[in-house]
């Protein structure tokens, strides 16, 4: 429950929290529920925020004083896997942009938590079309620009709302990493060189911090110790790669520091899909529509599917814009992917339960499973179609928009 | 499609149409002008439509090749009236007005993204120069066809003309450090001055009557504005915010030109406005996938669509390719459902709406007996995710088909999809794509 809500029960005279919020139960002709085959005519139920049942409608008793709802078609709440949004804004102007800071290109202490404004219209945005969950931060575009954290599209405050205060860490290698006049990194090769170079120091950083001896041990450094939890492997690094050479290259670092790693972009991973699934590294693609330009200029509206066709899990995303649209919806994007070979039910995985995987939140979201979050997303036909429209949103059992859109 | 760029290459003529009559058998018929016709027959020959309804109703000519597209729908060829494929260039940072400078001049016609327009469907296209001026040069209009140089593209308006419009632009895009205006105020008053310069321009050489003595020098631009003034050209009018879109009507009843409004970003909120104008020909809308990106779209909403139909406006799209993707302008109509706008109107609005716009709808935009013979025929419903192009003809020419593996590659992407066609060319003379 959210401060505002708290204050409204307090106004209301409710003493109860649970019974006021988080009951509901959500009937669709179709549920996708994302871990396994579609319901047809079935019931979700959320209790106190979370999923409690699941079922078809004449097995399951909805309890008394619940909110009932109902729409064609029912999803899990969708899950971006990579944007920039609540730290880029709609705007566009230098104070509502801050998913870069290009005063060095190596800023992994830059913490997306202290960045991220709940209150963005984009974000609102993309909740009236279902997302619940977005994975945002800081955008590619630099060596390694910040940090990124998974957050719900719901909550007045950075601390309401997200779910993972530090996700991963995003880095940059390619065209989009390229310092201008004489900055490094002005090519490739030194690119590798400054990642690896850096890496070795937070290695032995870490090392030095573990020492016995306190007097041994260096002082703390905040951009090492960003660096190091990606040794302790709790947070990947996060690279965006679109050409080939560039994906390879993050495998071979990934290789060389025996690092986790989320491949983002992958605009030509179709050259090099046994090395990517050989790799075992999750793939965040590129959004389908994304424009084909620079080093993105051999992107396929197809490598999704070519990707799950090599057995590769794919999520995908929204991703990064520097202009217009500002933002892009992911549930656009994963039609389109739907389109073009990915097919409806792994697009609708892939903005799901795989994105959820991939994110590290599965165990809370990105299926209609009992125990889960109860965030839902109602449609009136396939989420897919273009003039389909998202009838309502509910967050952990709160219903956050009932607008059509 | 490479047999009919080969055969585009040999044969060299105007028209580049295949002289047997093509007959479509099978299709949905959306033929715009009418309701649509299940299990419609259309035939083409010479380059247009010789006859289209319910198959009873056609007889198809003996000699006919036909081509049975049953399962599918075939629609008019999209109308874009806002590209920039080729990379095309307009004025230079000069000065805020360049009416003499030609998009012809600078259009790169092996730019790939003129392939991929014709994987979306599109078969004319209004290619503009960039917004970054008050008036940054002469459009062109173009067909879609097969290209090696830019007049394969052209368009040639009965008079023998060429046909293209004035790109103009307001707001935001055009107010920089001097030369260029520094206000909306200044803007409109220079765009004003220039007006009246060529207004004086051109009752000068009324005057002259042909007196070589009398005549002022010759001047591109002031000619160009002229043509303006006469209404023989149409102005293509960047413009977003609902006060910047009040001020080109303002513009537009001072000097009487035609306009079309580009982009309309708050239409939505001067609907009534823009459809009591007389000088309007229409709004070409791009809808984008959420508001802002810059402060004119921060109010950009799919409504519009709904909203300028229902005040009676000839409301159109465009792609603003790279802007968004020509082979999704299909996509931009859906939107516009999606957000109320009728199934009718956003259908029009890809086809006959651009095409009046234009001021082409005596030869594009409608299946229509004595129209050119530019078709898509698409794999279902024209506004579903899932829909597919399968084949886009332009005079009559197959310019892309699906199931060829080149055209395939710049429906889809892949390597080499963005590569200039020249690359192309390069292998076609190698003999690596036959």
């Amino acid at each position: 429950m959210t401060r505002r809500q708290r204050l409204a029960a307090l106004v209301a005279g409710i003493v109860s929290s649970g019974a006021a919020f988080g009951q509901i139960a959500v009937t669709g002709a179709t549920v996708h529920t994302a871990a396994g085959e579609p319901l047809e005519n079935a019931v979700v139920v959320i209790e106190d925020g979370k999923i409690s049942q699941v079922g078809p409608a004449g097995e399951i008793e909805i309890p008394d004083g619940f909110r009932t709802m109902s729409a064609a078609v029912v999803t899990p709440g969708l899950i971006d896997a990579r944007s920039t949004i609540g730290l880029s804004g709609y705007l566009n102007q230098e104070h509502d942009q801050d998913q870069i800071e290009e005063s060095a290109p190596i800023q992994p202490e830059l913490r997306a938590i202290d960045a991220y404004n709940p209150r963005e219209a984009l974000v609102e945005w993309v909740r009236g079309y279902g997302v619940t969950t977005v994975h945002t931060g800081h955008a590619p575009r630099s060596l390694v620009s910040g940090q990124t954290a998974v957050v719900k599209t719901h909550g007045l405050t950075m601390e309401e709302a997200v779910v993972k205060p530090l996700a991963m860490i995003a880095a940059t290698v390619g065209d989009g990493a390229r310092e201008r006049g004489n900055k490094a990194p002005g090519t490739r090769a030194k690119m590798a060189a400054m990642l690896r170079a850096e890496l070795i120091k937070a290695r032995e950083y870490l090392d030095g911090r573990s020492a016995e001896d306190e007097d041994e041990r260096p002082d703390r450094d905040l951009r090492l110790e960003a660096l190091g939890e990606v040794f302790e492997g709790n947070v990947p690094l996060l690279v965006t790669a679109q050409r080939t050479q560039d994906i390879l290259t993050v495998l071979r670092i990934r290789d060389e520091f025996d690092i986790p790693v989320v491949l983002d972009g992958v605009a030509e991973a179709y050259d090099v899909l046994d090395q990517i699934r050989d790799s075992g590294v999750s793939v965040i693609v590129h959004p389908t529509m994304m424009r084909a330009q620079g080093e993105t200029e051999n992107l396929s509206f197809e490598t999704a599917a070519r990707l799950r066709d090599a057995g590769i899990p794919v999520a995908l995303q929204g991703g990064y814009e520097p202009y217009v649209p500002k933002s892009r919806l992911v549930l656009f994007e994963a039609g389109v992917a739907a389109a073009h070979g990915l097919g409806f039910d792994d697009a609708l995985r892939s903005i799901t339960i795989s994105a959820a995987r991939v994110l590290g939140v599965d165990d809370r979201i990105g299926s209609i499973e009992v125990g889960k979050d109860g965030d839902i997303a109602l449609y009136d036909g396939d989420p897919f179609e273009y003039s389909t429209h998202c009838v309502a949103v509910i967050i952990q059992g709160e219903v956050v928009s009932e607008e059509l859109r | 499609m490479l047999r009919s760029l080969l055969l585009g290459a040999l044969l060299v003529t105007a028209a580049g149409a295949q002289e047997t009559p093509q007959a479509f058998v099978g299709a949905s018929l959306y033929p715009i002008a009418g309701p649509p016709i299940e299990n419609g027959t259309l035939v083409i020959h010479d380059g247009k439509i010789v006859s289209v309804g319910p198959a009873p109703a056609v007889q198809i000519p003996a000699d006919a090749v036909q081509h049975d597209v049953s399962g599918s729908v075939l629609l008019p060829g999209f109308v874009d009236t806002h590209s920039h494929a080729g990379s095309v260039e307009g004025g230079d940072g000069s000065g805020p007005m360049h009416p003499d400078a030609r998009a012809l001049d600078s259009i790169n016609v092996r730019d790939a993204r003129i392939q991929k327009a014709q994987a979306g469907g599109i078969t004319t296209a209004n290619i503009m120069p960039g917004s970054g001026h008050l008036l940054s040069g002469q459009t062109l209009y173009v067909k879609h066809r097969d290209s090696k140089v830019i007049d394969d593209l052209l368009i040639r308006r009965p008079d023998g003309s060429l046909a293209y419009g004035i790109k103009m632009a307001n707001g935001t895009n055009s107010r920089k450090d001097p030369p260029f205006p520094g206000s909306r105020a200044k803007s409109a008053a220079i765009v004003r001055e220039r007006f009246l310069e060529a207004a004086e321009y051109r009752d000068k050489v009324a005057r002259a009557a042909g007196d070589a003595d009398e005549l002022p020098p010759r001047d591109l631009g002031l000619e160009t504005l002229g043509e303006i003034l006469a209404g023989e050209r149409v102005v293509h009018f960047h413009t977003h915010r609902h006060d910047d879109i009040l001020t080109v009507l303002r513009l537009a009843d001072e000097f009487g030109f035609k306009v079309v409004l580009q982009h309309v970003s708050d239409g939505w909120a001067v609907a009534d406005e823009i459809a009591a104008s007389a000088h309007v020909l229409g709004a070409s809308l791009i809808l984008i996938d959420s508001p802002g990106g810059k402060l004119e779209a921060k109010d950009n909403q799919l409504a519009s669509g709904a909203i300028l139909e229902q005040a009676g406006v000839v409301t159109g799209f465009h792609t603003d390719d790279p802007i968004t993707d020509s082979r999704l302008f299909n996509r931009m109509a859906a939107l516009a459902v999606r957000a109320g706008m009728s199934r009718e109107g956003a259908l029009y609005g890809l086809t006959m709406a651009g095409a009046r716009m234009l001021g082409l709808e005596d030869r594009v935009g409608s299946l229509e007996v004595g129209k050119d013979a530019d078709l898509v025929v698409l794999s279902g419903d024209p506004l579903s995710v899932y829909a597919q192009v399968l084949q886009t003809w332009v005079d009559g020419v197959k310019v892309f088909d699906r199931a060829d593996p080149q055209d395939r590659l710049y429906a889809e992407g892949g390597f080499g999809a963005s590569h200039d066609q020249g690359h192309l060319l390069h292998g076609i003379a190698r003999g690596e794509h036959e």
